[in-house]
């Protein structure tokens, strides 16, 4: 049976401005596939709602998660300290589908949509993988999955660190079989659209604000060409050619 | 005894999942067992599929959420054939949310339950997020009267009409809705409400509106259960922030036969049966021998 259940923070701490990571202690018996997400909170009664933060990496007996501070519960999450108790439930959503990832594979990531990106590159077997990854200013992450990637490509908006402006400039998807993507809606729209028109096969991580986080509240809805899905429960990862955007 | 009793149908106990915010149960049941609960409401159903609104769909503010998810469903004819063979299995009572955009619509659906295993109907004048239909039969009385008299004369199962607290006279809608022939109400659903993106200077739901939910809206949910209590001798339902067993119990004492719970379930998805649990456990402590005991107690 699924449940929701205490976990016990084993590190919290901010590895850029506005970004934390933070390695939660707790068993989890379900299979873990990358793009899943938990449901996080650290309050009884305000604020109301449970967090989707997606799963950035899966270690013995501990889950990593990379999170930016948007708003009043991401906050309260980053002021959680070594040895605070907070509530999990998950794994939750579908994750990208590891059987099918083969060739030659691209991960683009914009921002925190790097995050499940880490626990993703080191779990594709058998393919030839490459990383795009554009940020703001500051860059994260990137170490982490640089041991399990061919080529690296980064981007800022600031120049501060390899091209100067958005990823969706330095990207040709032409050269790939597949591309996995997360990130801000208009960045991942861009990549879809520029994937579709190059006939190359993409699958996306949605972001959705979130309520009950198991399917039953119908307010992540993501618009598809066979109706309206669920990003909790039949995504966030969606075939991007079945979005309509 | 928690046993409750309402037009005819006999529930296990007070509490009931609110309509749309517990699927067709499925989801929860994963949870825990759901056979535990009173019963069920559907997410609210329409005689024709409903794609819902675009858009954000849900804001949380303090000590509450807004949604617009404007009746998404899958439709009547989809919910008897997919959903309710699994909703039998899950032995409590079901009650049908049932949402249109006329009148023709609403008696439409109504008749396609009538030989269905579905325990009650609870016919939903009050969704805020639909442009037609839904809260513009539940503001003004004579409107309300007009659908659920139609539909009355339709219905072969037990009648619930679920009010709006954005009716003109929450109280006079009430009396108004028993006149027409409602079998029972059920109240509140959630308030007209806003918010706005001050980045984008423009609000931010694409109707502009939506409806507040949660523990925010539960003294005004109880204030408006007491009156409607006050005034009409049909089983009334009350919802509305509902968080605790206290919660629960507040409304027993203002009238109420029995409770929904709607938001809480997002907050924890067990919350339900911890509500039944800490209803006992007051119960218990109290002396309460039944919940007939304190029903209306504070009218």
């Amino acid at each position: 049976m699924a449940q929701y259940k205490s976990a016990k923070v084993v590190s919290n701490e901010k590895i850029v401005d506005g970004i934390y990571k933070m390695i939660v202690e707790t068993e989890i018996k379900e299979a873990i596939v990358p793009g899943q997400f938990f449901m996080l909170k650290c309050w009884q009664a305000e604020p109301v709602l449970w967090r989707p933060i997606s799963i950035c990496e899966v270690k013995e007996g501990a889950l990593v998660f990379l999170y930016a501070t948007v708003g009043r519960g991401t906050e309260r999450l980053a002021a959680l300290k070594k040895g605070d108790q907070l509530q999990v439930m998950g794994p939750l959503g579908n994750g990208f589908d590891l059987n099918n990832i083969q060739g030659k594979v691209a991960l683009v990531a914009g921002g925190i949509g790097i995050a499940p990106m880490v626990e993703l590159s080191k779990r594709i077997k058998g393919a030839e993988v490459d990383l795009y990854a554009g940020f703001r200013k500051d860059v994260y992450a990137v170490e982490d999955i640089k041991p399990y990637v061919n080529k690296v490509h980064i981007s800022t908006e600031d120049g501060s660190v390899g091209h100067k402006g958005y990823v969706t400039e330095i990207f040709d998807p032409s050269a790939y079989d597949l591309v996995l993507c997360c990130g801000p809606e208009v960045m991942m729209e861009k990549v879809v659209k520029d994937c579709l028109q190059k006939g190359t096969k993409i699958f996306v991580s949605m972001e959705k604000h979130m309520a009950c986080g198991i399917g039953a509240c119908l307010v992540c809805t993501c618009k598809t060409k066979e109706g309206n899905k669920r990003t909790c429960k039949e995504g966030p990862v969606f075939d991007g050619e079945s979005l309509v955007i | 005894m928690l046993t409750r009793e309402i037009c005819g149908v006999k529930f296990k106990n007070p509490v009931i999942a609110a309509s749309g915010t517990f699927g067709f149960g499925k989801e929860y049941s994963e949870f825990y067992d759901v056979s535990l609960l009173g019963g069920i409401c559907t997410k609210g159903l329409t005689i024709y599929p409903k794609e819902g609104n675009d858009g954000i769909r849900v804001v949380e503010t303090r000590a509450g959420m807004l949604n617009s998810v404007g009746l998404q469903n899958p439709g009547i004819d989809a919910f008897i054939q997919k959903e309710l063979p699994y909703m039998e299995g899950l032995q409590t009572n079901i009650i049908a949310n049932v949402g249109g955009n006329n009148i023709e619509q609403y008696m439409e659906a109504v008749e396609k339950l009538n030989d269905t295993s579905v325990h009650m109907i609870e016919l939903n004048i009050s969704c805020p997020n639909v442009k037609t239909g839904g809260m513009a039969f539940g503001i003004k009385c004579e409107d309300a009267y007009e659908v659920v008299s139609k539909v009355r004369s339709v219905c072969k199962k037990p009648l619930i009409v679920k009010l709006s607290p954005n009716a003109e006279d929450i109280v006079a809608m009430a009396v108004k809705c028993r006149e027409a022939g409602a079998d029972a109400l059920s109240l509140i659903n959630t308030i007209k409400a806003m918010a706005i993106d001050v980045k984008k200077r423009r609000p931010v739901f694409h109707n502009v509106t939506a409806g507040l939910s949660g523990p925010a809206v539960k003294p005004i949910a109880l204030r408006m259960v007491y009156e409607v209590c006050k005034a009409v001798d049909i089983p009334v339902i009350g919802m509305g922030g509902i968080m605790t067993g206290q919660d629960a119990v507040e409304f027993i004492m203002a009238g109420a036969t029995a409770i929904q719970v709607g938001t809480a379930n997002f907050i924890q998805p067990d919350i339900g049966v911890r509500i039944i649990e800490e209803i006992r456990e007051f119960m218990y402590k109290e002396g309460i021998k039944s919940i007939d005991e304190i029903m209306g107690a504070a009218l």
